[in-house]
């Protein structure tokens, strides 16, 4: 009952998909109105169709109904009732059915919100994503179908993959990634749309800009608790190690960020707009991609499910797109001539570009470095790998530059500057930066590359709370304002600025935290005999036994460490190993002690009852923290950027008239500076 | 020619410079960089190759070949294609303890080099982890290691 309740939603989705889609791109090229109440009806039957084909999905896991395929393959009777739910994107199937809810909620959303808006636009914007929404409706109806019939009916399943119950980070990270690369659709959509009118209008902008941005924080999020989970729950001792699957998640991240500030320049200087689109159209290519690789099992990895058939239509669909985005952009491209020109080098303008430059560089070593075993494979048949260390030598200029240009464009003004005004600007936060590496130097930390990364973050925090309070400052002496309504109302003048400034000072601390605990990692292991002690960064550590305990779906073996910290604080912890019914092999839980400044990190590697020992595996990890506790500063500044202003809205819905309303804004923004 | 055109021309004659310097320093870091999959047999057929590259060698535990000395941690043991006797095997030292699955005949990798001793150092050893579950075989009781635990939970327990 519940496969073919949901099999047939599934269906209607296609079906709604592909009128819509159809209806759509065909009314909209033909410059008419008449398809767009259509449009709109096939994309709340859509959603509707996906939102109702995840809860059938949902109720047969719940209700533990192994007759659909996908709950006999990751459903159990033992499992503890938030990872059956969770278990929906806990498999390859499962996953790629959560894909279509997500995707189904954002065209709907985005039909919502923008529904009195140019019909023209958002037919051929719609009908693009209903396109790709066809794409993943087929996935489900066919390659990936996971309501399948299994005979005879088992009585019980396996339960999901125990690295996904491990950890209750694994209820929000596949979430948060999946809706910040399916958000990319949106601005693919978008900018389709725009490229086949030929023409990219000011009020167009506004939602590629602000549906990237939700894409973006949302991809932020993911990939920030996907290193985390990787931390806390896997215990090899870090949290990034460039697997194909993370840098999958990382090069849409780096052309949306580079998307996002080259846009300032197109809004501003009527320049760059082919670039600008050329990275939304690629944003999104490269979800694709990561999708790709993540779920046809072309690369072997902790998160490449399995072998699946999903992987050549995936690259019929990535060739399609890729001729699909040269084409429009070499058709079209040329309308979209810039207006504007480079005043000076020393331009606001000309530090986006390098900017973009940079990320730009950066996404081409990555994904080099991420397909290059599959093309070596492929050409030359030989099996290789490319080490970390190519990533690191690549990425690590790439990310000190990205930090300079943060601290340096903020400063430089559009157009042409005042070089005396400029390099007054300067002293004080290079002064400062300086004084930062002299004092990490004479504390006794070296290395030139972090030496500069604490050096150039000081130069950006500053400049970058200079920036920010300016405004607050000149609110309060001129008008008297108190330090909150003045913060406020500038925010508010300023929003994107704002925004953009909070969103910087995360980043910041997502280098510094990265440079510190990558530099200045201690570690060790040892294997233990009862009361013990190994020492490592001023830690005593000491074994003093095992102790074991059951839990709903597991059972654990956990080794008792008394740690006393550099401080003279004791503490205990206790690293351990579990043990799920299904599965032979043990999955371990670290035992972190965090602390701001370091974590302590013991995992356990073995035990052995007889001998009464425990080996485990150490690490001091600096700063480390600071790389999750920068989500709250991204989502901040996204908030702040994205909050909607009455005025924005009334103007775009007026369409015609909409140049006004960034031209305001961006005096209130001026003036704020 | 257009101060525009010119200017456009020297931003693209330069842009071609930046990608084809980056394209050059990328491709030669990834030779630097690259790591070969080999299982025994392939490894033991590369020759001199084998001696200067950074290797993970897959395959299988040889049985009865693990010395493991806690003291000081050093671990010996053989990796052979393939559980049948006689199969290709290269000696593996590390200096690492071994993972609680680490056992005769399981799979696993090795991270490290080869030397003309003929002896694989390695300095990262990962144990296969099944991907996909599997129920228990018969004869495999997952419950085993519970009921040796409790043994020492019980000498654990003050």
């Amino acid at each position: 009952m519940n496969g073919t309740v949901g099999y047939g939603l599934v269906l209607g989705g296609l079906a709604f998909a592909t009128f819509g889609a159809l209806v759509g791109l065909v009314s909209g090229l033909r410059r008419s109105d008449a398809g767009f109440p259509w449009v709109l009806r096939a994309v709340w039957g859509f959603a509707a169709c996906m939102v109702g084909s995840n809860l059938v999905m949902v109720h047969a896991l719940v209700t533990h109904d192994f007759s659909v395929r996908y709950v006999a393959q990751v459903g159990s009777r033992a499992t503890p009732l938030v990872y059956t739910i969770v278990s929906l994107w806990s498999a390859l199937e499962g996953s790629i059915l959560f894909w279509g809810l997500i995707m189904g909620g954002y065209i709907a959303v985005f039909a919502y919100i923008h529904r009195r808006e140019h019909a023209r636009y958002m037919q051929l914007a719609l009908g693009t994503m209903l396109a790709v929404g066809v794409f993943f409706a087929f996935l489900i109806a066919g390659p990936a179908n996971p309501w399948g019939a299994v005979s005879p009916v088992p009585a019980d399943g396996p339960g999901p993959n125990p690295l996904l119950q491990n950890h209750i980070l694994m209820v929000i990270h596949p979430p948060m990634l999946y809706l910040g690369y399916v958000g990319m659709t949106v601005p693919f959509g978008v900018a389709v749309a725009g490229l086949l009118r030929g023409e990219i209008g000011e009020a167009w902008m506004a939602p590629l800009r602000r549906w990237t941005l939700v894409a973006w924080l949302f991809l932020s999020i993911g990939i920030i608790l996907g290193a985390w989970w990787a931390y806390a729950v896997l215990g090899w001792g870090g949290y990034w190690a460039w697997d194909p699957v993370e840098n999958a998640s990382f090069l849409p991240w780096l052309t949306a960020t580079a998307f996002m500030h080259s846009t300032m320049v197109q809004e501003r200087k009527r320049m760059l707009k082919l670039w600008t689109l050329s990275l939304a159209l690629a944003s999104f290519v490269l979800t694709i991609l990561g999708t790709f690789m993540t779920r046809s099992g072309i690369f072997n990895s902790v998160h490449s499910f399995t072998q699946s058939d999903i992987g050549p239509t995936f690259l019929v669909f990535l060739g399609f797109l890729l001729v699909l985005c040269v084409g429009l952009l070499a058709v079209r491209g040329p309308l979209l001539v810039p207006e504007g020109q480079l005043a000076s080098p020393l331009s606001r303008e000309a530090s986006i570009l390098v900017n973009n430059l940079v990320f730009v560089a950066i996404t081409f070593t990555v994904l080099l470095g991420t397909l290059y075993p599959l093309i070596s494979e492929a050409v030359r048949g030989v099996r290789v790998s490319v080490g970390e260390p190519y990533f690191n030598k690549m990425a690590v200029p790439g990310g000190i530059a990205v930090l300079f240009l943060m601290g340096v464009g903020p400063v430089l003004p559009w157009g042409k500057p005042d070089p005396a005004t400029l390099r007054r600007q300067f002293i004080i936060p290079s002064v400062v930066g300086l004084v930062v590496t002299a004092a990490c130097f004479a504390v006794g930390l070296r290395g030139v590359y972090p030496l500069m990364t604490f050096g150039l973050a000081g130069f950006v925090t500053v400049i970058t709370v200079r920036e920010l309070l300016a405004p607050v400052r000149v609110r309060m002496s001129e008008r008297k304002e108190g330090f909150v309504a003045a913060l406020t109302t500038s925010a508010l003048k300023a929003q994107r600025r704002f925004g953009g400034y909070v969103v910087h000072l995360g980043i910041v601390l997502i280098i510094v935290a990265v440079a510190a605990s990558s530099a200045y990692v201690k570690h060790t292991s040892g294997t233990l005999k009862k009361g013990q002690v190994i020492e490592l960064g001023g830690y005593q550590m000491k074994y003093l036994g095992l102790v074991s305990g059951e839990e709903p779906h597991r059972t654990y073996v956990a080794a008792r460490i008394e740690v006393t910290s550099p401080g003279g604080k004791v503490s205990e912890l206790k690293p351990r190993l579990n043990y799920y019914e299904r599965s032979t092999d043990p999955i371990g839980t670290p035992g972190v002690r965090e602390t701001p400044a370091e974590d302590l990190y013991v995992s356990l590697m073995a035990f052995s009852e007889q001998a009464g020992t425990a080996s485990i595996n150490i690490w001091v990890f600096p700063l480390v923290g600071w790389i999750w506790w920068s989500i709250p500063l991204l989502v901040l500044g996204t908030l702040i950027a994205l909050w909607p202003r009455r005025k924005t809205a009334v103007a775009m819905a007026g369409a015609p008239t909409v140049g006004a309303s960034p031209l305001t804004g961006g005096d209130a923004e001026r003036g704020a500076a | 020619m257009s101060p525009v055109a010119r200017n456009r021309l020297i931003a693209l004659g330069a842009l071609l410079v930046a990608g084809a310097g980056l394209g050059f320093v990328a491709f030669g870091n990834i030779g630097e960089n690259l790591v070969y999959y080999w299982s025994p047999s392939e490894m033991l057929g590369q020759g001199d190759k084998a001696y200067s590259a950074t290797i993970r060698l897959g395959g299988v535990v040889e049985a009865g070949s693990i010395q493991w000395n806690a003291e000081h941690t050093t671990l010996q043991f053989r990796v052979a294609d393939d559980v049948k006797e006689g199969a290709p095997s290269v000696l593996v030292r590390a200096t690492e303890t071994p993972p609680q699955m680490f056992r005769d005949k399981i799979g696993v990798v090795v991270e490290g080099t080869y030397d003309k001793s003929g002896v694989f150092s390695s300095n990262r050893l990962m144990v296969n982890h099944s991907n996909e579950y599997r129920a228990p075989k018969e004869g495999e009781d997952p419950r085993q290691w519970q009921e040796t635990l409790s043994d020492a939970t019980a000498m654990g327990a003050k």
